[in-house]
């Protein structure tokens, strides 16, 4: 915690969970889909579902989806937004068990035909936490540069791919790894302290068995 | 170094230093952040720069999605203007502040959250009209800042800054125990003045719930940030005028932790006592899906 987490952050109101978080969420979505998202299906869980309209929650959430900040003054215009950028969304509402109240499945598909499906909650003060990726439970937050790996499930994959951090001198803070079934495929979650360039990316993604690699930076969001 | 664990610590640091209080929370945090004072300052001076810019993008005909909200900030100005108040023009103006910025975040503008969005209202509900009516420089009102964010860094490390963890005394109540030291700051006051004001603003909101109409921050979030901002005056006055808080600061915030923890779940931003459970705040109920 520092200074600007008590004095700040810069938002559009009016809730740190239900709009800044839900910004955050979107955000999230699409830097992980990495590509233009042009279509969405958000389903709402929890309190999210049913105060999210007063929060203005579905419209932070499409505009994270647009790759707006927070404190971005259109956030309550996302939806005039979404259409002239050709985004088609819908929302519902879903039961999900033992999550955050405030939480969200969103399911994406980019304009390279790429698709996605992300749940992620919001607890508090803006912040996030994804907990479901492609059917997969997980559990990061973003607030360390991070590394999600799809890969089809055999032996050596995880050595393989922390070798490869290992040699670009990152370190690994956590690592998590999920697998739909045996012999099926995972996804592996990787936070670091460091940032990871973009070259350490592109080289997981050329090693054997790994289906698709996604690196996550954190910004600097607010003023 | 100030470690914000403790406002006697955050005084003795600052009397060992020989620095004033807002300068040493600046330095303390550089050096915790890894940013230069330089950086820090821009980004403390664009604080303010959003919270002006906020108070000017309120328009009295705007409503909040639920329609409980709006207009009070406007009505608030035009009664202070025709003169005859029962507060006298200064506080007219800071409570006009106080609602608009309540009223701008429940409409979904551009607000600085300070220490949160619901309680957004009462740190510029203070400072914009002091300067105003008093007169200060943006340099003593960024250095304001920094003591109103010093406090804050330790009422949430010792206590909390989240109405869902702590009920409202941990936001409104936060807001006003940063805002009184900002006050103290600007009159020239001590550092035992400033954690006095601090102290006096949190134990004369102490136990204050959070108990939202329909879950949505409004009601009564809006008015709150009226009595967040008068008690950070009053806070600010005794602790100038040689008043001190009987009961330790650091003490006082251990009590505001504890009553906190001791509050019930249906008074801690669930939407589910307190007003929310009226019957008129059963009518904006949200249904469950």
């Amino acid at each position: 915690m520092n200074l600007f987490d008590i004095l700040g952050p810069v938002m559009v109101g009016p809730s740190s969970s239900h709009t800044a978080g839900a910004v955050r969420i979107g955000r999230m979505a699409r830097s992980l889909l990495g590509q233009e998202p042009v279509r969405a299906e958000l389903l709402l869980h929890g309190s999210f579902a049913s105060t999210g309209e007063g929060h203005g929650t579905h419209q932070a959430l499409i505009a994270g989806l647009l790759g707006l900040a927070p404190d971005d003054s259109r956030v309550p215009n996302s939806f005039e937004l979404a259409k002239e950028r050709g985004l088609e969304f819908t929302f519902g509402s879903c039961v999900l068990r033992e999550v955050h109240p405030n939480s969200v499945l969103i399911r994406l598909e980019g304009d390279q035909g790429g698709k996605l499906e992300v749940g992620a909650s919001s607890p508090g003060g803006g912040r996030i936490r994804v907990f479901r990726v492609d059917g997969l439970d997980t559990s990061f937050s973003g607030d360390l540069p991070t590394l999600v790996v799809h890969n089809t499930y055999q032996p050596g994959c995880v050595s393989q791919v922390t070798g490869a951090l290992a040699r670009r001198g990152l370190n690994v803070a956590t690592l998590q790894l999920n697998r739909g079934g045996r012999g099926g495929s995972a996804v592996m979650v990787i936070e670091c302290d460091q940032p990871i360039p973009p070259e350490a990316a592109r080289e997981v993604r050329d090693l054997p068995g790994i289906l698709r690699v996604t690196r996550y930076t954190p910004e600097e969001e607010h003023l | 170094m100030i470690e914000f664990t403790s406002i006697g610590q955050m005084l003795r640091d600052t009397e060992q230093a020989g620095r004033p209080l807002w300068e040493n929370v600046l330095l303390s945090d550089c050096e915790r952040q890894g940013i230069s004072r330089e950086e820090s300052l821009a980004r403390m001076t664009a604080m303010l720069e959003v919270m002006v810019q906020a108070d000017q993008s309120y328009h009295p005909g705007d409503r909040s999605a639920s329609g409980l909200v709006g207009g009070d900030g406007g009505k608030m100005a035009a009664y202070a203007q025709a003169g005859d108040t029962l507060c006298g023009p200064f506080l007219s103006d800071v409570m006009a502040g106080a609602l608009r910025m309540g009223e701008c975040n429940a409409c979904m503008k551009r607000i600085v959250a300070a220490p949160t969005a619901g309680a957004c209202g009462v740190l510029p509900a203070v400072l914009l009209p002091y300067r105003r009516h008093f007169g200060a420089s943006e340099e003593a009102l960024v250095q304001a800042l920094y003591v109103a964010a010093g406090f804050g860094m330790v009422i949430a490390e010792r206590a909390s800054i989240s109405g869902a963890e702590g009920g409202c005394q941990a936001e409104i109540g936060s807001a006003a125990a940063m805002a009184a030291p900002a006050l103290v700051h600007l009159q020239g006051g001590t550092p035992e003045q400033m954690a006095n004001a601090c102290a006096m603003a949190v134990k004369n909101l102490l136990g204050l719930v959070c108990d939202p109409v329909g879950g949505l921050v409004e009601v009564p979030c809006v008015k709150r940030n009226v009595i967040g901002a008068m008690d950070a005056l009053s806070a600010a006055q005794m602790a100038l005028a040689g008043i001190e808080s009987r009961v330790p600061p650091d003490q006082v915030l251990d009590a505001m932790a504890e009553v906190g923890q001791s509050l019930p779940h249906t008074l801690r931003e669930t939407g589910k006592g307190g007003l929310a459970a009226t019957p008129f705040g059963l009518e904006y109920a949200p249904k469950e899906p």
